[in-house]
């Protein structure tokens, strides 16, 4: 029994279909209450959209010379989200690596709906959002192609790419266990799956075609992921502001983006295991296997933070140092420090430390670190928007409105919301991964 | 020969009376802010005078200057916008297609100036300002950005005169609402392209220089510094 609760591949694929199966049936009081308490966050956040829409952007805490707030940072947060998916996914796939059967799905799902919510943000954070379709390439009533030299235009054609990509990425291993699904017993599900399963029936070539197909998409999507946030990075480095204008930046979203894309991964598995009552698919060994990556992490991302830090210092350019002050010194030092402890410290001394490793300390370094990752957003976007080169020009200072608050609260429920959606349409776990493969037993 | 409009601003002559500044809101039809706006830096003058102090009190010096949209050659807000709502006119102006723009707000983050302005609302005159509105200056809604066009409607006006009376455009002709209204006419504005113009040779003079001129934006604006 001690073998079976460390690896669920050994356990009767019987056992393992009615496990994963089971929650998919039924609506308890509880999933209900989990369910309505984030919806009612969402509706609020759409309705303080609405009076940005109807009253104008001046309802944010924006201000000259600070334009960019809370939204830019929403949308590189829940952008850096979504790289949990791929990443764990795509290279674990692409490197054939065991443990990665019961996290797969999981994380896949995270990036889809990390993706739509960040991807709203470009969006909600135009001063005239209803004309968001103008930066779309398409030949257009006012003969205009858009700005092909402006980074805002590579961001919206490398996030399009990213969720269609990461969409397909997710439905293909869905298939099999759709059509494992199609004789359910409740008619409208039965004809989702069915139709979803696209007239799977398992034979040879068909899963020859589809181990291809996956092959093939975690290839490409490593390397659009990496190229999204690189891109995202790009929107601050091709600026000429003091601290944005790095080029480091690339490279430091991305680890940034995988860390505190395995953060929310951490979280979503640990309250998948409790709440579904996975414990013996979701096993310590997996959430050993995170924690580790994350501590590699969390110590590369010191290394780019410092690296970033470092050279600005050293060079010692007046611009950049103001910024620099106004980051380490002065205003947002609090912020500063208090983000270097949540992303390092806290994460090193918990991860680091084999004793203190645990689910439950996982989960703890895994918060701050979500917010260690939020502040980072922060201190990259409102410090040098506030130092102006001009000093003369700095005016107010930025502090976000209830407004951008209340969007920002309702991206999160929203990734509750359409994860317990998901979780109830869709076995959160591929089960087809666990069914014994019929060429190894003639073997 | 194409025009290439610029201005020179003697910073010895400017008293920072800011005429400048009120005849600007009265010419290009900029909405008036209010005080808790104002407070949150939520003004919009296409023209600003930045104040600088010197020494300690009470021996403090006061040294004002004018600052305006510098009309970059190369200028950092044009290759970001998406939708090319801010873009480089033949006669090198950095013109703001009001219509175009949707609000991304990435132009004013790389200006290094900080001289573009948002409409955080729709824009609001207290009675009865809004029947001095110019005929000749869109008014801007909601969510769009603005700045300074050096009066383009005036250069568009000097030159379809000059056309009408067959006379060809003097130096002077024309005057942006800023350069008009200068009591100590501090401000000159002319076309760089012809090098008899005023601006022209002020611009040549070893007072001239170009602010952040560092970063290779290539200003049109030209400061005359201060003598001792």
């Amino acid at each position: 029994m001690s073998t079976n609760a460390e690896h669920p591949e050994l356990l009767p694929y019987g056992k393992i279909r009615e496990d994963l199966f089971r929650p998919l049936s039924g609506l308890s009081q509880k999933y209900a209450a989990a369910i309505f308490i984030p919806l009612l966050v969402i509706l609020f956040g759409a309705y303080a959209w609405t009076v940005q829409l109807r009253v104008g952007m001046g309802v944010t805490g924006l201000q000259r010379p600070v334009f960019w707030g809370f939204y830019i940072v929403d949308f590189v947060f829940w952008i850096g989200i979504s790289h949990a998916g791929t990443l764990i996914s795509a290279i674990l796939r692409l490197t054939d690596a065991g443990w990665r059967k019961p996290i797969t799905r999981a994380a896949e799902a995270i990036t889809l709906f990390a993706l739509m919510i960040g991807g709203m943000f470009p969006i909600i954070h135009l001063g005239r959002a209803w004309r968001f379709y103008w930066l779309i390439p398409y030949p257009n009533m006012r003969l205009l192609w858009p700005n092909f030299r402006s980074p805002l235009l590579w961001d919206l054609t490398a996030i399009l790419t990213y969720v269609t990509g990461s969409a397909i990425y997710l439905y293909l291993p869905l298939i099999p266990d759709m059509a494992q699904l199609a004789e359910h017993s409740v008619p409208w599900r039965r004809k989702l799956y069915r139709a979803l399963s696209i007239g799977w029936t398992g034979s040879d070539t068909e899963w020859h075609a589809l181990e291809r197909a996956m092959k093939l998409m975690a290839g490409i999507i490593l390397a659009v992921a990496i190229s999204v946030h690189t891109v995202v990075a790009w929107d601050f480095a091709m600026a000429i502001a003091p601290m944005w204008h790095s080029t480091i930046f690339g490279p430091y979203f991305v680890v940034g983006a995988i860390f505190s894309g395995l953060a929310g991964l951490m979280i979503v598995m640990a309250a998948i295991r409790k709440f579904m009552g996975l414990e013996q698919y979701l096993t310590r060994h997996h959430f050993d296997n995170l924690a580790k990556l994350l501590l590699l992490m969390s110590i590369l991302w010191l290394y780019f933070t410092l690296a970033e830090h470092l050279t600005v210092w050293y060079g010692n350019d007046p611009g950049e140092m103001a910024v620099f002050g106004a980051r380490t010194r002065a205003r947002f030092s609090f912020l500063f420090w208090l983000m270097f402890a949540v992303n390092f410290v806290i994460p090193f001394i918990l991860l680091g430390i084999r004793k203190l490793r645990s689910i439950t300390t996982g989960v703890i370094a895994s918060f701050g670190i979500l917010l260690g990752m939020f502040l980072e957003r922060y201190i990259i976007v409102v410090p040098t928007l506030s130092v102006t080169r001009l000093p003369a020009a700095t005016s107010a200072f930025y502090t976000p409105s209830w407004v951008e608050l209340a969007i920002t609260a309702a991206t999160f429920a929203a990734m509750i919301f359409l994860y317990l959606i998901f979780s109830k349409l869709f076995p959160i776990i591929a089960v087809w991964e666990f069914k014994p493969h019929p060429h190894e037993d003639e073997a | 020969m194409a025009h290439r409009w610029g201005m020179a601003i003697d910073l010895d002559r400017c008293t920072g009376c800011e005429a400048c500044v009120a005849a600007c809101h009265a010419e290009n039809n900029i909405p008036i802010g209010n005080p808790e706006q104002a407070a949150i830096g939520r003004t919009n003058h296409w023209i600003r005078v930045d104040r600088y102090y010197e020494g300690e009190f009470p021996d403090v010096k006061l040294k004002y200057m004018p600052v305006l949209c510098q009309q970059c050659d190369e200028a950092p807000c044009e290759p970001v916008c998406p939708t090319l709502a801010t873009y480089h006119n033949p006669e090198g102006l950095n013109v703001q297609v009001y219509n175009r723009c949707v609000g991304t707000f990435y132009c004013a983050n790389n200006c290094p100036y900080t001289v573009r302005y948002f409409n955080w609302f729709d824009p609001v005159w207290p009675e009865p300002m809004q029947l001095q509105h110019n005929p000749d200056v869109a008014v801007r809604m909601a969510g769009v950005m603005e700045k300074c066009t050096f009066c383009i409607q005036r250069i568009k006006r000097g030159k379809d005169e000059s056309a009408a009376d067959g006379q060809p455009l003097a130096d002077g002709d024309i005057q942006p609402a800023c350069v008009q209204s200068c009591p100590a006419e501090a401000m000159v504005f002319g076309d760089l392209n012809d090098p008899e113009s005023k601006v022209s040779r002020l611009a040549e003079s070893s007072r001239a220089k170009r602010l952040l001129e560092e970063l290779g934006t290539k200003p049109k604006v030209f400061y005359l510094e201060r003598g001792r």
